[in-house]
């Protein structure tokens, strides 16, 4: 029984040692047959899509993420190797390949299993082998932010959102008093937990603002209003700082 | 002899001398020996994460708040009763600690805000792994005694799907993932039973083949069967990866077993030729495209996913079963979801020829069919019965297959020593889930299941659906599950009924629980509106929201329909708690209006949304005020604007907490607005 045990478990080692040695010698030929044909290098990447999405903790980003290579006349560059790496938790499939006609590369991102800010890096190498990069962050939302998420998309992004869809036309540009959209962290993080809260349950009048903002502290529960808040919290830009934390790491 | 007797002796003393010293070092070894369990303890991978935080919170400034919080020593949450014996906690120390957010990742950080106290349920119910076990790898990881690994975050929602048998506004994902078993017929083959006895339904059956000749042609079921999305798109039906042999069989059995339907078809109008522009601004005024979508140019589908892509319609539909069908589609299929529009027959002309120029000439390109024998009809009809074609089309002759795929209602425990893997898949439940719906037919040979065309998000959704369906939701204490709420059966009665059921009004409108929620729920229709305008609105339905694309369309509707559905919706759909008269429509006094103008403007700014005058007003979200003094019933006004939410349940206009005055002056001003200016503005 014992033996049989070993000789299992040393076929079990082995496997995955012939599997590396077998793709090893799989990826040099690839790698070779690869670059004969396209040995093309560009001198930058860009973003062309897929930056800035928001979606839930550990799910896949709902579009792609398009990076694309240009050379130094910035011309798109076909057959360029990119790659995709980031943190821990984020994958991408696939994390690399080679530009497309149109000097495109498409990954589909799967963010971590944390809430927060995922800074994702996609790179290509150039003639000279120099690592060129470009830095892409999305948005994780956990349970609770989600909530606020889909709170925002039925009650607050008709007004605060200025962007119009087919679909869903904004109403932002038919206010007088032009509501903040809630990526402006430069005003938003100034207003606390509190005037938030007051402001979302009693309306625009609670903080002496406009009363094109109504009240929602009798349709929403507050449960549901510190979700919105959280949401708001994590999808501004620049990042909110909550107040009185004190950070002595490091 | 003598030589070998002293030398063990001499062994024995050099290596422990006098039995007194012997004694010394045994007693030496049995202390070492039993030092080795507080050892083991002392070193264990738990108290080592404890020191960690301990040394983590000591740099906090609530350091002193965290500390007391904490307690040493292995924790664990016990509910015998859903036989979950937890000890996660013992290393995920933090999960409670509200100011601990900040922190990077586990097992330090505090757990993210849920609906649930983390110790209501334990950690396993939705994040699985062994709760019993005190080190990272047996808690984490499958191991030879435990299958089941920590559930990846991105599936996380099947947790909630364990007791909340019905949606839940904030599982999208878990929502999704159901209503594609539902849409996409996953449950026509895999039965899912359900713990309260019923089993999963599929939203809709697939149409029926019955009568598919008078649809349609074999070149078309071929190309169709070869690649259904090279038709449509987004089409639901699968990709059976059949051989053209199989393709072109099953195509002729179906043909020949096909029945025709009397009155399914209709010779050609002898009107004038419709021009193309008539077709298009009549398939846009009929408001087509809530429900079809077409491609645009750019490759786009623009168009609801209610009835079938028309992209290539003029390639499937024969033109006198289209005629038909667009003339009265009750007919050939009793019960599409499709109004009857009730459309003349210049109007029919009009709409097929703009339908029937939408085709692709190289869809058909490459189906050339000789004519069948009888053996490949045989076949075709042996191949029907092997798939399953039956399980989600009626087909003439061949009955449902029963039981036809494996079962899936406990999908979610299966044992992942009985799966086969596909080799470099990693061998866990999801990733088994999740490949099987990616690429079915990659896992063995022979295998019966076809290629659908999922995005990753659906897969994920699918997987998250399916990994709810374990052993724990179904055994788990009836009093902890939230029950989906029960499916309403509703159906109005009568004349008026029949016409309901005639123009499909459930396709769109909800009434008592049952219908899309794609146009207004009317079930206290009654209450709400006046006669005069239902009347008109059904003649010549115009548009309370003009931001919305979707729209009701224009029946032609004769003036007995109108009465007989006006009749019974004024009668029937009333809001018991209220008297839909107790507010005049007219008289309210100059006062009274003025007030309520005002509390409109400037208090309550209802024009951030509503427009009440078209000059003045700009507000898009909710409908035009213009004439609701027309439309609306005073009571109506009155108690949606007390509470919109206990007349509609999650109606966008929050509650503003109005006074009884205040709501009576704000219905006295909005009675007014009788629209005079509404003819020009039609026009």
């Amino acid at each position: 029984m014992t033996n049989k045990r070993c000789l299992f478990d040393v076929m079990l080692l082995a496997l995955p040692a012939l599997a590396l040695v077998g793709s090893a010698t799989g990826c040099a030929r690839k790698s070779m047959a690869a670059a004969a044909p396209a040995p093309a290098f560009g001198s930058a990447i860009v973003e062309s899509s897929g930056g800035k999405q928001i979606g839930a903790a550990g799910t896949a980003l709902s579009q792609p993420v398009v990076v694309q290579v240009n050379d130094d006349q910035n011309n798109a560059v076909t057959g360029a190797n990119v790659s995709f790496s980031g943190p821990a938790g984020v994958s991408f499939d696939p994390p690399n390949g080679i530009t497309d006609s149109s000097g495109q590369f498409s990954t589909v991102v799967t963010l971590g299993g944390m809430a927060g800010r995922y800074q994702i890096v996609a790179s290509t190498n150039t003639k000279a082998q120099k690592q060129v990069t470009i830095k892409i962050e999305e948005i994780a939302l956990d349970y609770q932010r989600r909530l606020g998420q889909i709170l925002d998309d039925k009650y607050c992004s008709r007004c605060h959102n200025p962007e119009s869809t087919p679909e869903r036309v904004s109403n932002y540009d038919n206010l007088e008093v032009k509501p903040h959209a809630f990526t402006e962290g430069e005003t938003l993080n100034k207003l606390s937990d509190a005037d938030l809260m007051a402001i979302i349950s009693h309306g625009g009048p609670a903080l002496n603002k406009s009363p094109l903002m109504p009240p929602y502290g009798y349709t929403l529960s507050k449960t549901e209003i510190q979700a919105l808040i959280a949401y708001i919290r994590m999808v501004s830009d620049p990042p909110y700082q909550a107040p009185g934390m004190i950070y002595a790491q490091k | 002899m003598q030589s070998s007797n002293p030398a063990p002796e001499s062994l024995w003393k050099k290596l422990f001398g006098e039995p007194i010293r012997a004694f010394g070092i045994v007693s030496v070894l049995l202390l070492l020996l039993l030092a080795i369990a507080p050892a083991k303890n002392h070193f264990s991978e738990w108290r080592h994460y404890q020191n960690g935080y301990l040394k983590l919170i000591r740099t906090r400034g609530e350091a002193i708040t965290l500390q007391r919080h904490f307690q040493p020593g292995i924790q664990q949450i016990w509910k015998p009763e859903l036989g979950v014996t937890d000890r996660c906690t013992s290393c995920h120390v933090g999960l409670k600690e509200a100011s601990l957010t900040d922190v990077p990742s586990q097992p330090y950080r505090k757990h993210p805000v849920i609906p649930h106290a983390t110790d209501q349920f334990g950690c396993v119910m939705c994040h699985r792994g062994q709760g019993a076990a005190t080190t990272v790898e047996e808690a984490h990881s499958s191991t030879l005694a435990w299958e089941q690994p920590i559930l990846p975050a991105r599936y996380i929602e099947s947790g909630c799907g364990q007791c909340h048998r019905g949606g839940l506004e904030s599982t999208p994902q878990l929502n999704q993932g159901r209503a594609l078993l539902a849409r996409y017929g996953c449950v026509q083959c895999h039965t899912i039973k359900l713990p309260d006895g019923g089993v999963m339904q599929a939203t809709q059956d697939a149409p029926s083949l019955s009568h598919i000749a008078d649809k349609t042609t074999r070149e078309w079921i071929f190309a169709w069967l070869k690649d259904p999305q090279a038709y449509a798109v987004a089409a639901k039906m699968p990709n059976f990866k059949l051989k053209d042999e199989d393709i072109r069989d099953i195509s002729a059995f179906l043909i020949v077993n096909s029945t025709p339907i009397p009155g399914d078809t209709l010779p050609a109008i002898n009107q004038k030729a419709p021009d193309p522009t008539a077709g298009a601004s009549l398939y846009g005024e009929s408001f087509c495209a809530s429900c079809h979508a077409v491609q645009n140019a750019a490759g786009n589908l623009v168009g609801g996913n209610v009835g079938p892509e028309l992209t290539r319609i003029g390639n499937k539909a024969k033109p006198e079963w289209l005629r038909a069908w667009v003339r009265n589609p009750r007919i050939y299929d009793a019960k599409t979801e499709m109004p009857h529009y009730r459309f003349t027959d210049q109007q029919v002309a009009t709409v097929e020829g703009f339908l029937l120029a939408k085709s692709d000439s190289d869809l058909l390109a490459n189906a050339h069919l000789d004519a069948a024998t009888p053996d490949q009809i045989a076949h075709g009809k042996s191949l029907v019965m092997e798939y399953g074609c039956a399980s989600c089309h009626e087909i003439a002759g061949i009955k449902k297959p029963e039981n036809f795929a494996p079962e899936l209602t406990r999908i979610g425990s299966k044992s992942v020593s009985q799966l086969i893997f596909l080799p470099g898949m990693p061998h866990t439940l999801p990733d088994y889930i999740a490949g099987k719906i990616r690429q079915p037919r990659a896992f063995a040979s022979g295998l019966k299941m076809p290629q659908y065309t999922f995005t990753t998000a659906q897969i994920d959704a699918l997987t998250t659906a399916l990994l709810a369906q374990n052993d724990r939701g179904q055994s788990i204490p009836p009093s902890l599950t939230v029950p989906a709420p029960p499916p309403s059966h509703y159906r109005p009665a009568g004349k008026a009924g029949q016409i309901m059921a005639d123009l499909a009004c459930f396709s769109c409108h909800s009434i008592n629980g049952r219908g899309s929620d794609m146009a207004p729920d009317l079930t206290w229709e009654g209450s709400s509106v006046q006669r005069k305008w239902l009347e008109d609105f059904f003649r010549n339905p115009g548009t309370l929201r003009p931001a919305l694309i979707r729209r009701m369309p224009k029946f032609n509707l004769s003036n007995e329909d109108v009465a007989v559905l006006s009749d019974y919706i004024m009668t029937v759909y009333q809001d018991p708690d209220f008297d839909r008269d107790s507010m005049p429509e007219s008289g309210y006094s100059t006062s009274q209006v003025e007030q309520g103008r005002q509390l409109f403007y400037s208090k309550y700014a209802c024009q951030s949304c509503h427009i009440v005058d078209v000059k003045a007003d700009k507000g898009y979200i909710g409908p035009t005020l213009t004439s609701v003094g027309s439309r609306l019933t005073g009571a109506w006004i009155y108690h949606w604007l007390k509470n919109p939410q206990s007349l509609r349940p999650g109606t966008v206009e929050p509650n503003r907490n109005l006074s009884d005055d205040e709501a009576r002056q704000l219905t006295a001003f909005l009675m007014m607005q009788k629209g005079a200016g509404q003819k020009e503005a039609k026009k």
